[in-house]
């Protein structure tokens, strides 16, 4: 096992290595430097929705991908933080940088309590509580007048833009690179978990439970672990969005509609890997702006047609998602069963 | 607070309660069977609903007579949805089971959103009217008719599964698919029926309902969610259970509306939920 687990360290991440890197670092800088081309600020708005939603899939395939978890209330968390920013800065005017890592203290911490007792449970039974403890969320934010009950809360605009408010109203440049930033480091830190000797515990845990139980790894805790860091890599963006659209109202940030998107993305994509939610979201979500530019308005739920169909799709012809048209890995497994 | 108030609120918490127990038998019978919860299953509910509605709008059929019809029509969606997605998905992980099911709930109720909007339809003047008073105590005629019909359904819904021979090889497909199968009863099969009989649970809670209820697209979901927390609680494809469980749900949910507060009703609900899964994850009735 251990011999297994060595050589699967050394393993190329990709088949070709070098093509990969020179493609991922050119894109890397390309990205950086798209903002200097003076491009119309929608296309930063879809950019910056897909380093959102990429962080957002990644930290879902986290807990449904690694350790096989399926969370069905994912936005909970994406909620939390957009309302710990957002209290801590029109209560006390604390800088929302301070509101993010409180956000993803208290997700933690939510989500420690969550998974002390649920993750015991058998798959659909988790699936089902993690549902109905974010309705009761967004119930319980629906009614709660400390935090602006179903009104929400306004953010103060400020007059001007402003780093430590992480405000700004003239561009979405800043935003852009803020999203960017955060983008990078999650992907990377995926990257780092996955090839980490957590990350192939927790597939150990998702593939067989007993037989990784009896390999001394603690299945309970490593779910625990799997749940407790991808809660908080969701708050950030919740507090990052909630500084972008600067308004956040319980029916927005507690929608229904985010764990539905996270969820979709990362099946669409692929679960168990960090290249899957990646390509999710470079196709959904431009779909996804666009189906809103030309159908938003018309009352019709085009889009959401357009999802529960790519779902369905995906998952009698592609179970595997998009990502298994071209890694290896996904086919050979495939096959073998 | 008086004592008529809360026999009151027990009164509709009963006749609610058995509606929702026969749409949580429903959604036990298909997950015992093949094991896959129907997140679909509220939007099937608000799928009969509008059928029902439909039937009377279009052709002036009183939804009390329209149950055969739409019954029928459900049965066939049932069967429908088992051959062109169920199918595929039977062997595959429980991710992609969830999603699928999950895709569905989200297609129907857009398609559903698209087609009718999401303005709230009743049906005028339904032969079924009126209330009866006991003393201090109000029981609206159609209520006291719907759920009855429920308890009806579900008592013949006990009697097919556990006294016939198609109802027995549907519990013989769901303790053991493979055996099943060697004794010769096709599973294919037994999964189609288990679907349609499913789904014809909905269509006669949902036309009872809309003697009543209005109907609009998002109409199904807190029934979807009650019918998870009765199959929880009543144990794992126990139907019986479910016939408890959805009592329960009823008596909670409006007692503690009355009692507590009536806007955190659903909490209450799944605060049942919560702790049947914690201290007795195979429920009331289970067979774990």
């Amino acid at each position: 096992m251990l011999d297994k687990l060595s050589l699967a360290k050394q393993e190329p991440v990709w088949k070709n290595n070098n093509t990969v890197l020179y493609f991922l670092s050119s894109t890397v800088l390309l990205l950086f430097c798209l903002p200097l081309f003076d491009i119309n600020s929608f296309y930063l708005h879809l950019f910056i929705m897909i380093f959102m939603h990429s962080v957002m899939a990644q930290s879902w395939n986290v807990v449904a991908g690694f350790s096989g978890q399926i969370s069905l209330g994912h936005g909970l968390f994406f909620g939390i933080g957009a309302y710990a920013t957002s209290f801590l800065f029109t209560e006390y005017g604390i800088t929302p940088w301070i509101g993010i890592v409180f956000g993803m203290f208290v997700s933690g911490i939510i989500a420690i309590l969550i998974g002390i007792p649920m993750l015991r449970l058998h798959g659909h039974y988790f699936a089902i509580a993690t549902l109905l403890i974010a309705i009761s969320f967004s119930l319980v934010f629906r009614r709660w007048d400390l935090v602006g009950a179903a009104s929400g809360l306004w953010i103060p605009i400020l007059p001007a833009d402003s780093w430590i408010a992480l405000q700004f109203n003239s561009s979405k440049v800043p935003y852009y690179y803020i999203f960017l930033v955060f983008f990078l480091t999650t992907f990377l830190l995926s990257w780092m978990l996955s090839r980490s000797k957590l990350g192939y515990r927790l597939r150990a845990v998702r593939d067989d439970p007993q037989a990784a139980s009896s390999l001394c790894i603690n299945v309970s805790y490593y779910k625990i672990i799997a749940y407790v860091i991808s809660a908080m890599m969701m708050a950030p963006m919740g507090s990052l969005f909630a500084q972008y659209i600067l308004v956040i109202d319980p029916a927005t940030v507690f929608n229904i509609e985010i764990s539905i998107m996270v969820l979709l993305i990362t099946v669409l994509g692929g679960t168990g890997n960090i290249w899957g939610p990646l390509l999710g979201t470079v196709i959904l979500i431009p779909i996804s702006e666009y189906t809103r530019i030309y159908l938003g308005g018309t009352g019709g739920a085009v889009d959401l047609i357009l999802y529960g169909l790519i779902l369905m799709l995906i998952c009698v012809f592609r179970p595997n998602g998009l990502i298994s048209f071209f890694n290896r890995d996904v086919i050979d497994r495939k096959q073998k069963r | 607070m008086t004592v008529e108030i809360i026999l009151q609120a027990i009164v509709t918490g009963l006749m609610m309660g058995l509606i929702y127990a026969l749409i949580a038998a429903g959604l036990s019978l298909i997950f015992g069977l093949m094991g896959i919860v129907n997140f679909a299953h509220g939007e099937h509910l608000m799928l009969s609903m509008f059928t029902s509605f439909w039937l009377w709008s279009l052709l002036g059929l009183d939804p009390l007579f329209s149950v055969p019809i739409t019954i029928l029509l459900m049965a066939v969606c049932g069967v429908l949805t088992h051959y062109l997605l169920i199918r595929y998905i039977l062997k595959a992980k429980m991710l992609i089971q969830i999603c699928a099911t999950f895709g569905l709930s989200i297609f129907i109720r857009s398609v559903a959103q698209l087609l009718w909007t999401p303005d709230y339809r009743i049906v005028e003047n339904p032969l079924m009217e009126g209330r009866i008073e006991l003393g201090t105590i109000y029981i609206g005629q159609p209520q006291l008719f719907a759920s009855l019909i429920c308890l009806l359904a579900f008592v013949g819904l006990y009697w097919f599964v556990t006294k016939t021979e198609t109802g027995l090889a549907l519990q013989a497909t769901a303790q053991d698919r493979h055996a099943a199968e060697v004794l010769g009863i096709p599973s294919d099969k037994m999964f189609a029926l288990g679907w349609a009989i499913g789904l014809g649970c909905v269509a006669v809670a949902g036309s009872m309902m809309m003697n009543y209820f209005a109907v609009f697209t998002d109409v199904g979901i807190n029934f979807a969610l009650f019918a998870f927390v009765a199959v929880a609680l009543g144990g794992f494809g126990s139907i019986i259970g479910c016939l408890y469980a959805g009592i329960i749900i009823g008596l909670v949910e409006s007692l503690g509306g009355l009692l507590i507060d009536p806007s955190f009703k659903l909490l209450y609900v799944f605060a049942i939920y919560l702790l049947v899964v914690i201290y007795r994850p195979q429920g009331l009735f289970g067979r774990y």
